[in-house]
């Protein structure tokens, strides 16, 4: 097979294809009936989230055996749903093509088995009902943004999904850190919204049109000013979403949420919705290459970061999140460089979606059995109590810092070959994190699982239930395999080459080549480094001082601290003096001409005595005053 | 001749002013408000007789029926406020002021 032109999106009706948009109905009406049955809905509302997981699943898997049926090149099945604003969207469609079918089955595979684990994982939580309505917000949300034929309809599922992602971050809204941390998210989230509303603007006023086929096959008609302008501001709306720099502050504070959560929505499916959007883009970026090199910039700046943020960090699942920011920068790098890397950054982000869901849902496993204890320096020597767990997660690690033959062997190192071939500096930064990639994770497991136990005195770690294993061992089958079958003979890139075309000279997987050798070395030496301190050292039960550079990555780079100075002290200025202004000019004036009229009607209320006579006497003296001035104007 | 007239005229509305400004009784304070009327009839009359004209005779007929009138209705609300209060005095019926 070879990879095919980006083909032409073909109106479709009928069979599966014809029935996707039950792949977003059906979580939705989930999430109406448990949201709107009320207590009503406890017994069954776990069963029934679970239920319409899965069955978006099947449907997503139909549509995909039908898709498959065609010919690659009519692989881009346009289905219209109902017709809209004549002239902004005709007509609200969804696009099913290689690409979004991917996500789809990314999203309700992985989004079912984690609906699963959290089954048990959320078991004694009063509130399990509503954590199940929200996850079901979330998938249909997230389905609707990568199903939309158009921005608009894209832009409605990605407020969707930021909703739910508030709503579930501060799902333990008792906790104030919690509520803080879905408050931060929120906020961080809509100055990328803000940057992605520009775009549209921008996008409607260029091609007056909305719609993917109106615009894409048309970026030859815009100049290269205004294509630069629409990617810049498109790559602030992807950098909010998915914690790039400079708009990854909230990441880490969204661990405050459910695990499931984490793994869900901060780790597989919504922070990759940036990447999305890029690749969705394609032709926008391709026609300008200023854009697509600050995307690549930013791809490396942030998968820097993020593993920096991820070796400091004590918390298992904060440790998990640097990680995951870091592994998105990746995927952005690839996504910059274009058609080249396009498969390869789809292909991690799906390889990383398993293998990163398996990494949180372990750590929740891990944290269910220490009484939701975070902190790795009361872990140790774990393996032995939760071998299931540990199995799993040792998958899980292996597949991320690219143990050869394992998911994320492939797929990274794809973004690395094609980033070297891009430009060299890049390709050795994405290596350099690889082999940061291999210290903090190795760090992570062997402060868990190894090394003595250091528990709390009331900790009585103990496997989890089934309902909670089996998710993590279908995951790590995905963390094993997925990899392999993506990467080798190029099919994932031959399949995806209708929706998002293909790169001048197909890629040849070389398992020897010199970047790939490096990047094992360092992973091997990040390994071994980490076993040195961690694994036969003795772990400290309290954080040592460190250095200027530990202190650096535990305070995320300075990140809040930099967004406290640029933003959070001007503001809080800015809206001081507004309350000034407000308190002392406009109350002022307000309340001085009231005060003035009360005070002045105060007074002349005493000239009503009261007294008749005195009344009398008043228009005496007014009528003789008006007499002698007659007599004094008319004799004039 | 007219002069009288108008000199007993204006006495008269004197006196009838004085009244309504000095006395207390709401019943006397009436009654002076009449007398001033009444000076200013004496006054519209004698104007018409020396002028020849009618005029000033018709504006005191309508005066009278305008004070029949005044009459009537502020002698009911004096009746009623002696009735609640057991007091004419027009310096008790302050009950409006602020």
């Amino acid at each position: 097979m070879e990879p095919a032109e980006i083909a032409s999106i073909a109106q479709h009706s009928g069979g599966a294809i014809g029935v996707a948009w039950l792949m977003i109905a059906l979580p939705l009406v989930g999430a109406a009936v448990l949201l709107l049955g009320g207590r009503r809905t406890d017994k069954f509302g776990h069963l029934l989230g679970v239920l319409m997981a899965v069955a978006s699943f099947v449907v997503g898997a139909l549509v995909f055996v039908q898709l498959l049926g065609f010919a690659p090149g009519e692989r881009r099945r346009g289905v219209t749903l109902f017709e809209f604003i004549p002239g902004l969207v005709d007509n609200v469609g969804l696009l099913v093509d290689p690409l979004s079918i991917s996500f789809c089955l990314l999203i309700t595979g992985v989004g079912s088995l984690i609906h699963i684990y959290s089954i048990g994982y959320m078991a004694h939580d009063p509130a399990r009902r509503r954590f199940f309505a929200y996850l079901n917000l979330f998938v249909a949300a997230m389905l609707l943004l990568v199903l939309a034929d158009n921005y608009l309809i894209l832009f409605v599922g990605w407020e969707g999904v930021g909703l739910a992602s508030y709503l579930l971050i501060g799902f333990w809204q008792h906790k104030p850190s919690a509520a803080t941390a879905a408050k931060k998210a929120f906020i961080v989230n809509r100055v990328g919204d803000v940057g992605l509303l520009i775009a549209m603007f921008t996008i409607f006023a260029t091609f007056h049109s909305l719609t993917f086929s109106g615009v894409l096959d048309r970026t030859g008609d815009a100049s290269q000013g205004t294509l630069t302008a629409i990617g810049l501001l498109l790559l602030v709306g992807a950098c909010g979403k998915s914690a790039q720099l400079p708009l990854q502050a909230w990441l880490l504070d969204a661990m405050e949420g459910p695990t499931p959560v984490s793994a869900l929505i901060h780790a597989a499916t919504m922070v990759t919705a940036g990447v999305y959007l890029i690749v969705r883009s394609g032709p926008i970026f391709e026609g300008t290459g200023t854009a697509q090199l600050v995307v690549t910039i930013v791809g490396v700046a942030t998968l820097l970061a993020g593993a920096i943020i991820g070796t400091a960090k004590d918390d298992i699942k904060k440790a998990l999140a640097g990680s995951t920011m870091s592994q998105i920068g990746y995927m952005v790098l690839a996504a910059g460089v274009g058609p080249a890397g396009y498969a390869f950054a789809i292909a991690h982000l799906i390889t990383h979606g398993f293998f990163k869901a398996n990494l949180f849902l372990g750590a929740g496993s891990v944290m269910h059995a220490m009484n939701d204890e975070v902190d790795m320096r009361k872990y140790g020597g774990l393996r032995t109590v939760m071998p299931i767990t540990f199995a799993t997660f040792l998958i899980g690690y292996l597949a991320i810092i690219g143990f050869p033959l394992l998911s994320g062997y492939f797929t990274k190192d794809g973004i690395i070959e094609t980033a070297m071939e891009h430009s060299a500096v890049l390709g050795w930064l994405a290596v350099l994190g690889a082999g940061i990639t291999g210290f903090y994770m190795s760090r992570l497991v062997f402060m868990t699982f190894f090394g003595k136990k250091r528990w709390d005195a009331k900790a009585h770690p103990h496997e989890s239930p089934a309902v909670m294993t089996w998710p993590l061992i279908l995951l790590s089958i995905g963390s094993i395999g997925l990899g392999a079958f993506l990467i080798l003979g190029n099919r994932f890139m031959i399949f995806l080459s209708p929706a998002v075309g293909a790169p001048a000279h197909s890629p040849a997987f070389n398992p020897f080549s010199v970047p790939g050798l490096a990047t094992l070395a360092l992973v091997a030496v990040g390994a071994v480094f980490a076993w040195m301190r961690y694994g036969a050292a003795e772990v400290p039960a309290t954080a040592p001082r460190g250095s200027f550079l530990t202190t650096f990555a535990r305070r995320d780079l300075y990140g809040d601290a930099l967004n406290e100075a640029l933003f959070m002290r001007p503001g809080q200025w800015l809206t001081r003096l507004a309350v000034f202004f407000d308190n002392r000019g406009v109350d002022g004036l307000v309340n001085g001409l009231a005060a003035f009229i009360g005070g002045t009607s105060g007074r002349v209320r005493r000239i009503q005595t009261g007294f008749v006579r005195s009344y009398a006497l008043s228009i005496f003296v007014g009528a003789a005053v008006l007499v002698g001035a007659w007599f004094v104007v008319g004799n004039l | 001749m007219t002069t009288h007239y108008l000199v007993l005229s204006a006495l008269l509305f004197a006196i009838g002013g004085v009244g309504v400004l000095v006395r207390r009784n709401a019943i006397v304070v009436f009654m002076c408000v009449e007398l001033m009327l009444n000076a200013c009839n004496l006054a519209f009359v004698t104007f018409a007789r020396q002028n020849g004209s009618l005029d000033g005779q018709v504006i005191a007929f309508f005066v009278m029926i305008v004070a029949a009138a005044e009459v009537v209705i502020g002698l009911a609300i004096i009746v009623t406020i002696f009735r609640t209060r057991r007091s004419a005095s027009v310096d008790d019926a302050s009950l409006l002021k602020h």
